[in-house]
């Protein structure tokens, strides 16, 4: 059928296929949207589509499939992280139904844009070409950009989202100049081969090629949200709808590892002792700069911006050393990430809907006695991000330092364990207000008709009506007290997941 | 048998969710009987010669990170496992005759808090022990937290605020230990297989300068515990906040599992770090007696009075330990036994003066012994305890402890006498200021008309019976826990008469 001369690249559908799978399902939902009676399809779909790209994901599990001309790889590194951000999406559906921004966007839209920023996660999780990877990150970074700014009556989203496309921008440009720059320096896009233009004559003696890599890891930085180049997360998580918080503070930082990890690793793998130190570093100030900027901040979604500042920091400590362990310990720690952060953003949701404080800690006191089956939750994800034992937080930490003072990085583990002592005094603050303040005296909508309503910027109680029932929703209820569940599960038997993430790790060595 | 020990308070604990609010509290008593009945049947099976590990569970946690579970009794826990279990059930059943608000949480909290316990002096496994001695704190950072008392009133802080400070102090010291651990496995293993097994690493042993710094990770650890001299800040504000029936185990026990840590952790497997720090700690030690004693004759609020003294003994016990000489061990096991089953009944009797007068303060409390002899009869078993008469339990460990002290360093030995002294004086002081002395204001007329209650009574009296009990025979703790303590020790003496360039050279 190809006619002669002309050689079409092969193309593994079967490897590509939750790729395929997830550009289907976007383009389902759009269309959805746009007929009159199958818009209320559009959730259902998204999650339709999920599920789907996830069975094709665990298909794949054990294989390490080379795509397109080297352009992608499958393998279970790429694989996890994919399932990480999977089921992230899954849960931020969850967490949108009735929400204000999913309604005002259209619902085609909102959740279109949700499966096109998964679609760029698990190519960028895949990439392993230059090329692919800044596609993939402008495709993931792109919807949520518009995702941000969803919530079209508050002023904080939409501030959150324009400051969002101007510090992505500004991340994605950096990226992209230092990836010239590689390019320039060793004249190959793609991973393996860059590793083999380096070998050549050594990062440090190239000044193209360590401004590249220097430019590049600043980009991802960026991303992940790592100091000093996280000023960004706090202010836009604060602003952005909460659910699409809870999924830019897991998957994005998931997926943008993922490919940290693998150009590190991949393309940068024999020169590991000269950029070791300089990770180290980024890791060390990050988890000082997040532990203190955390401290003191009224706003729940501000103090998880900054905790998310203060667990990158940890997480990175597992690619410094690069070896399995510490790629295995990172792929942990992100699972378990997953589950400790939903736990803390539904419950976040369900008062918000529920008080007229917003996110601010008010909204949880006397949490306790009100609705223990959202103070649990929250108690036991602030005690699992603390690392204290008996939660996953614990065998995560524990995990990272092991790789840490293995890979002979026994400061950073001090760091780690200093910083997690700062995060104490901010994570316990939140679990006194739930269980050990008296109740406040304004906190139902009902009462709160007759008292003063506090002032929060950007929005109004007027415009935001409260749903007095939202805390017992099983939507948001039901993910809450589940992802406390597992968190707790994979504390006390941490086996099946330390094995799905050695095995992660070792794809790679 | 280990493991029904273990777990049956978490689980106790659980179905107390379930119960109505006015079963829950002996639900939880019932619960804690039961731990402690096959805590007694498992000392009744422990075999008195050995000084291996009894009783052992050993099966992998998490393969890839070398953790094993791994429990076990000998010499050393088998007392603390048995006092854990008597406190507990006394502070329970102390709280289930009182209302609570909240009570299955309570309960709850309480039964996980002896879980953790039990679990930190059962564990075998490094890591197993660092996280419970971890997990420990967390129970107890609710308990005091949310049922604890506010001291705005007094300039002091809220219960909260007491509680965070205390868990940033501890946690301090837990987290270095944390990263100790890990440490101390991974270079023990010469990169080898992975193991936490504290056996299996003593084996294998650590260079000294790796021993060097770990050591102090978990010496931090230890001493904050206690809490010793220097690192006790956290104690003074988190004794006033606790609620009482809570600060009964709190105080009998948590402190315990730091000089317990020496024992089992840093003397086997740091040896020759502990030979070499042996005089530091012993300084911390006798400043610790110092201090304590002094602080104990100063305070007036009777719960400061016991805390302080709980420096003072607790002080006495890492000396015994620091001796690093068989009897000093001995003595500071049974004295820990002896100070569990001593601070205890203090603090329950200062929970029914304080009902009784409504004021923690020294001052306006006295009288109480006309009217209520047999809680001042009780009262005057403890005291006399307390201060270590000659014919009590704590006369045998102080006893050991100095024997052993004398003969490793003679000048500590005379200091630590000192701290004999004193404890006479503010065991003495705190007896009569609150049972003989009068009233000086005369609000508090309506004192003395109350004897002791028969509930608690009840609670109270097996206590003093088993204070009485330790008294006639402490040949039962001695006898059991000095082969374990030979091994623990000759883990750090054998490696000193191999380099006799350290202490033991001054002492000849």
């Amino acid at each position: 059928m190809a006619g002669e001369g002309f050689n079409a690249p092969h193309v593994d559908y079967a490897g590509i296929s939750p790729v395929i799978a997830l550009t289907v399902g976007l383009v389902v939902v759009l269309m959805s949207g746009v007929f009159g009676p199958t818009k209320k399809w559009a959730p259902g779909l998204a999650v339709l589509t999920l599920g789907a790209t996830a069975g094709l994901l665990l298909w794949h599990w054990n294989d390490n499939l080379s795509l397109v001309s080297g352009a992608m790889r499958v393998d279970n590194l790429a694989i996890s992280i994919s399932l990480i951000a999977v089921a992230s999406a899954f849960t931020t559906i969850l967490l949108s139904i009735r929400e204000r921004a999913a309604d005002e966007a259209g619902h085609g839209e909102y959740y279109a844009l949700l499966l096109g920023s998964v679609l760029g996660m698990v190519l960028l999780a895949e990439a392993e070409n230059l090329v692919t990877f800044f596609v993939a990150l402008e495709t993931l970074s792109i919807p949520l950009y518009i995702l941000c700014a969803t919530n079209l009556r508050r002023e904080g989203s939409l501030e959150s989202g324009l400051k969002y496309l101007i510090v992505g921008s500004l991340g994605s440009a950096t990226l992209l100049y230092g990836m010239a720059f590689i390019y320039g320096g060793t004249g190959s896009t793609d991973f393996a081969g860059i590793a083999h233009g380096i070998e050549a004559n050594g990062m440090l003696h190239d000044p193209l090629i360590l401004i590249g890599i220097a430019l590049a890891a600043v980009g991802l930085a960026f991303k992940t949200s790592i100091a000093p180049f996280h000023q960004w997360t706090p202010d836009v998580y604060q602003g952005a709808p909460t659910p699409i918080a809870s999924f830019m503070a897991v998957a994005t930082k998931a997926a943008a590892f993922a490919v940290f990890i693998r150009f590190f690793v991949v393309a940068l793998g024999p020169e590991v002792g000269d950029w070791q130190m300089g990770l180290a570093i980024l890791a060390a100030i990050s988890i000082v700069v997040g532990n203190v900027g955390a401290l003191g901040q009224d706003s729940l979604k501000r103090l998880l911006g900054y905790s998310g500042v203060a667990q990158a920091g940890y997480m990175l400590g597992g690619l410094v050393v690069a070896s399995e362990k510490g790629i295995s310990s990172l792929v942990f720690y992100l699972a378990i990430y997953l589950f400790m952060n939903l736990a803390a953003f539904a419950v976040i949701v369900a008062r918000e809907r529920e008080t007229i404080f917003g996110d601010d800690i008010r909204a949880v006191r006397g949490l306790g006695a009100e609705r223990p089956a959202l103070a649990w939750p929250l108690t036991i994800s602030m005690l699992a991000l603390a690392g204290l034992p008996a939660t996953a937080g614990f065998i995560g930490k524990l995990y990272l330092i092991e790789a840490l003072v293995e890979g002979d990085y026994l400061w950073l583990a001090i760091f780690i364990v200093g910083g997690t002592m700062i995060s104490l005094a901010y994570y316990l603050r939140v679990i006194a207000a739930m269980w050990m303040r008296p109740e406040t005296e304004v906190t139902t909508p009902g009462r709160a008709a007759t008292g003063p309503a506090p002032v929060i910027s950007g929005a109004s109680p007027e415009a935001d009506p409260v749903d007095p029932d939202a805390g017992r929703r099983w939507y948001l209820v039901g993910p809450a007290v589940l992802a406390a569940a597992v968190t707790v599960f994979f504390g006390v038997i941490p086996q099946p997941l330390v094995d799905f993430a050695s095995h992660a790790g070792a794809s790679l060595f | 048998m280990i493991n029904a020990l273990l777990w049956l308070p978490l689980a106790v604990g659980f179905v107390g969710f379930f119960l109505p609010k006015r079963l829950v509290g002996w639900w939880a008593t019932a619960g804690a009987l039961a731990t402690l009945v096959i805590g007694v049947i498992m000392a009744f099976g422990f075999d008195n010669g050995a000084a291996g590990l009894q009783d052992t569970v050993n099966t992998t946690w998490i393969s890839g990170l070398g953790v094993n579970y791994s429990l076990g009794i000998d010499g050393l826990n088998l007392f603390l496992v048995l006092l854990t279990a008597v406190l507990w059930l006394g502070g329970i059943a102390f709280a289930a005759f009182r209302e609570q608000e909240r009570p299955q949480l309570f309960f709850f909290l309480m039964l996980a808090a002896e879980t953790a316990t039990l679990g930190s002096f059962l564990a075998q496994d490094l890591l197993l022990f660092v996280l419970f001695f971890d997990l420990m704190l967390v129970p107890f950072y609710f308990l005091f937290g949310a049922w604890g008392v506010d001291r705005t009133a007094e300039g002091g802080p809220t219960a909260p605020q007491a509680t965070l400070k205390m868990m940033i102090y501890t946690l301090i010291g837990s987290l270095l230990m944390l990263v100790g651990a890990i440490a101390t496995a991974i270079i023990s293993a010469h990169g080898g297989q992975l193991t936490f097994s504290i056996e299996a690493i003593q084996h294998q042993g650590l260079p000294l300068g790796s021993q060097r710094w770990i050591f102090w990770f978990f010496a931090a650890a230890f001493l904050v515990k206690m809490p010793a001299f220097l690192v006790h800040g956290w104690m003074p504000d988190a004794y006033r906040a606790a609620p009482l029936p809570v600060l009964v185990v709190f105080s009998g026990v948590l402190a315990k599992v730091g000089a317990y840590g020496f024992l089992r952790v840093v003397l086997p497997l740091f040896p020759q770090a502990t030979a070499q720090f042996q005089t530091v700690i012993l300084l911390v030690a006798l400043a610790s007696i110092l201090y304590g004693s002094v602080m104990a004759f100063t305070q007036t609020n009777v719960r400061l009075i016991a805390g302080y003294s709980s420096v003072a003994q607790l002080g006495f016990i890492t000396a015994g330990i620091f001796a690093l000489r068989v009897d000093g061990s001995d003595g500071a096991i049974l004295q820990m036994v002896n100070h569990g089953l001593v601070v205890a009944p203090l603090f329950i009797i200062i929970a029914i003066l304080v009902e009784r007068t409504g004021t923690e303060d020294l001052r306006s409390m006295g009288g109480m012994a006309m009217r209520a002899p047999v809680l001042a009869a009780l009262f005057l078993i403890v005291a006399l305890a307390t201060l270590a008469m000659p014919g009590s339990a704590n006369f045998i460990g102080e006893f050991y402890i100095l024997n052993g002290l004398f003969q490793a360093k003679i000048v500590f030995a005379i200091v630590a006498i000192s701290g004999v002294a004193m404890s006479a004086y503010y065991a003495l002081r705190l007896y009569q200021g609150t049972m003989h002395n009068r009233p000086r204001s005369q609000q508090n007329q309506g004192v003395a008309s109350r004897e002791i209650s028969l509930r608690d009574g009840v609670i109270l009296a097996p206590l003093v019976l088993c204070i009485l009990g330790l008294a006639l025979y402490p040949q039962l703790i001695l006898h059991r826990a000095d082969p374990s303590v030979q091994q623990s020790v000759s883990a750090v003496t054998g490696d000193e008469s191999e380099s006799p360039d350290t202490n033991l050279a001054v002492n000849k």
